[in-house]
């Protein structure tokens, strides 16, 4: 019949990411070793601080187990058998962007990040991270002329290194946990940005995360910091071509904010996620927390998890400065064999700190979907109030749903309120909009917006629109 | 209100259908001409719901044998969506809940979906609030319900009510109203059957789908059939209705033994 031809097409959408770009890449061997250690820090002609803060992690590294505590299951990995450092084959640094490989510039193009003078997306500011190495970032003298520094981490080391030995490994320290050490050792890219004290971002600021090779794993590393009275809104995406092996990917994210400062992270988490049979996909081990060190200053975290074979992935606020603020708005949306094992942290330790945390977890398919959150009340956070809510939808019935919270208070005059709530789309639900006139692809996108809504807000207005498509894309075929 | 020169808005010819493996309309025929009232009477499992799930495209239900023209055309090949915007409506039985979906946004992009296919402009929503508002007077709803989640946390009566007003708001051609007075005390299914009545014209023509005759008292039917075991085993004017009332649908029983027909189970 006509509605399930209409299903049968949308089902048959494929991941539009998935494309592979045809460049010259420069390897090492796989297998990770003291040896690969130097040799990307060599690679990249790092300081010696540097270099150091890599060794000790690997020595940390090879002490710790990986952690086993989460609700989720796959095959064992082997550490051996991933390539470490890949970079695409170009002259060093590019004075211009003219002289980047046009092949590199066309797969952002494709991604819908023009990075070209003409094209630009205006008012976003965009870092371009390819495999293990920064390719361009947009609008940077704009940024220069505020102070504010927008750069790859790798430049950062070598042009502002004192402010990264400053900053790098004071939040998520290099023995945090296991794929936080092995990030530590052996971290590519990422970004780095530095707002200096009382400016205001005049732009959003965006990274934007490929893998394209196959066997390589993907460890970037980003630093945050906005000094006092300052502050940013920061958004980062990632896309993976499909494989039928699985890539490792393993962030840090360090965020600083001091006296009156505040950072608005989000982010778009759409790496390939396998196929309807579970082969293939990324996995997702990352590390984010933020702290607010100053008093006032604030954290917020907005995440819209769609991509991943796994997720595991819990960003956190520390909340150290007195009435500092931290947030955290997740939309974690699952299908096929999808596993997501997320949520977030929040550890009061300064007076009449607040915490809110907004959970939206949707899982189709056979996938399973977890939310894990702490709530921590120190004995010093006096007055110090958490709100959470974790609610989650259901798409068919194979599809499972957990919520987790931790409560841990050693104040007695702090107040943790936690709602959770449970709903299905049925068949039923789908059939009523339709038969008002309303497609199934309109009637899919306008439940799960409906259900997303409170988090959707929190994006940054060019992004929510997005947020909203990539949620009805990735249900495509999931329901009726 | 018959004319027999009347344009024909839907016929049903010998019309099959299942859910999974049960067969349960085995041969429905049924002629709708503009201006008209119908009426389908029958126990529970005559198969007279699934008359009503099949004529809407709920995916749940194959269609077997036969055929439906809807204004001329295969109805059977349009999605249920594409029904809906040329005009064919449902108010169900049990119409469900769905958190989240604002009631007042919905119902504009309803209205504009069925607008957009006769050619007529979108509204903003503005100008649908001055609609929806004026609209409401049909069947006496708290503007209140516009501002919650579809259906959530409604009661039976204005659930019904919030149907009566989608059909209000999208003017069908057909509609097809399933059990809609059941679960409604008096007061509202007083309410509801005005409303009905405020919208059935020359142009359009309604099918009510019910248990009891308290609706017919409200609304009066032009014919009324008699459904049993997948089939309309008879056809008469509003009298039928008073005598099914007052005789109950043992003869039925016997009819069907008389044709030879099990009586399905489901409907």
């Amino acid at each position: 019949m006509s509605t399930a031809a209409t299903v049968g097409d949308l089902v048959s959408q494929p991941y539009k990411y998935g494309f592979v770009t045809d460049i010259q890449t420069e390897k090492i061997a796989k297998g990770l070793s003291e040896d690969v250690v130097r040799l990307i820090s060599a690679k990249k002609e790092e300081p010696s601080f540097l270099l150091d803060f890599r060794l000790k992690a690997y020595q940390q590294w090879l002490k710790m187990e990986e952690p086993d505590w989460a609700a989720l299951g796959h095959p064992k990995i082997d550490y051996q058998e991933i390539i470490y450092y890949a970079a695409p084959k170009q002259k060093d640094k590019k004075a211009s962007l003219d002289e980047v490989d046009p092949k590199l510039l066309e797969t952002f193009e494709k991604l819908g990040i023009p990075l070209s003078e003409q094209k630009r997306l205006s008012n976003v500011a965009v870092d371009a991270v390819f495999d293990s190495v920064s390719i361009a970032t947009t609008y940077k003298e704009k940024l220069a002329e505020h102070g504010v520094i927008f750069c790859s981490i790798s430049e950062a080391v070598k042009e502002h290194a004192v402010l990264v030995e400053r900053y790098l490994g004071t939040v998520v320290p290099t023995s945090d946990n296991y794929f936080a050490a092995l990030n530590s050792a052996v971290f590519s890219d990422g970004s780095f940005v530095f707002i200096p004290k009382g400016v205001e971002c005049p732009m959003e600021l965006s990274t934007y995360f490929r893998i394209n090779s196959a066997d390589t794993g993907q460890f970037e590393r980003t630093l945050i910091v906005a000094e006092e009275g300052a502050s940013v809104s920061y958004l980062e995406g990632c896309t993976a071509p499909m494989f039928d092996t699985n890539q490792l990917h393993a962030a840090v994210v360090e965020l600083v904010t001091l006296d009156d400062a505040s950072i608005k992270y989000s982010t778009v988490q759409n790496w390939y996620a396998g196929d309807e049979n579970g082969v293939g996909g990324i996995y997702n081990f990352v590390t984010k927390r933020g702290q607010c060190r100053g008093a006032r200053s604030k954290i917020s975290w907005t995440q819209v998890e769609t991509g991943s074979a796994i997720t595991w992935k819990y960003p956190s606020c520390v909340l150290q400065g007195a009435d500092s603020v931290g947030e955290f708005y997740s939309v974690a949306l699952t299908n096929h064999r999808q596993q997501a094992d997320t949520g977030t942290k929040m550890i009061h330790l300064g007076p009449r700190t607040r915490s809110t945390i907004v959970s939206k977890g949707i899982s189709a398919g056979h996938s399973s979907n977890s939310y894990r959150g702490l709530v921590q009340m120190g004995t010093k956070a006096i007055g110090a109030k958490n709100y959470s809510q974790c609610d989650s939808m259901l798409i068919g019935d194979r599809a499972a749903a957990n919520t987790y919270p931790y409560i841990r208070s050693q104040q007695p005059d702090a107040s943790v309120e936690h709602e959770a709530s449970t709903c299905r789309i049925s068949a039923d639900q789908l059939f009523y909009l339709q038969s008002r006139g309303i497609g199934f692809e309109e009637a899919v996108s306008m439940m799960v917006s409906g259900f997303c809504r409170d988090v959707f807000n929190q994006l940054p207005m060019e992004f929510a629109a997005e947020a909203d498509k990539l949620l009805a894309l990735k249900l495509e075929g999931s329901v009726g | 209100m018959i004319r027999s020169d009347a344009p024909v808005l839907l016929e049903i010819n010998d019309l099959c259908a299942r859910v999974e493996d049960q067969p349960i309309l085995k041969g429905v025929n049924l002629t709708i001409r503009s201006g008209e009232i119908h009426a389908v009477m029958g126990r529970n499992g005559s198969g007279k719901s699934t008359l009503s799930k099949v004529l809407a495209g709920h995916p749940a239900y194959t269609v077997t044998a036969g055929s439906v023209l809807y204004r001329g055309e295969n109805l059977l090949e349009l999605a249920p969506e594409q029904r809906a915007r040329t005009g064919l409506f449902l108010g169900f039985q049990y119409p469900v809940e769905i958190a989240g979906v604002n009631n007042l946004e919905f119902l504009r992009v309803a209205t504009n979906a069925r607008r957009t296919e006769q050619g007529l402009d979108e509204l903003d929503t503005f100008a649908f609030e001055d609609l929806v508002r004026e609209r409401l007077g049909v069947v006496q709803m708290d503007p209140a319900f516009l501002e919650r989640g579809l259906n959530e946390g409604f009661s039976g009566g204005e659930k019904k009510r919030n149907e009566i007003l989608q059909m209000a708001l999208l003017e069908p051609l057909v509609a097809i109203l399933d059990e809609t007075d059941s679960g409604l005390d008096i007061d509202a299914l007083r309410i509801v059957a005005g409303g009905v009545n405020q919208l059935a014209g020359p142009d359009n023509a309604t099918l009510l789908v019910t248990h009891y005759q308290r609706l017919l008292d409200l609304i009066t039917p032009d014919y009324v059939h008699v459904m049993a075991a997948g089939r309309i085993l008879r056809t008469g004017g509003k009298d039928l209705a008073l005598e099914l009332e007052r005789d109950g649908y043992d003869w039925v029983d016997q009819e069907l033994a008389r044709l030879g027909a099990e009586p399905a189970e489901v409907g």
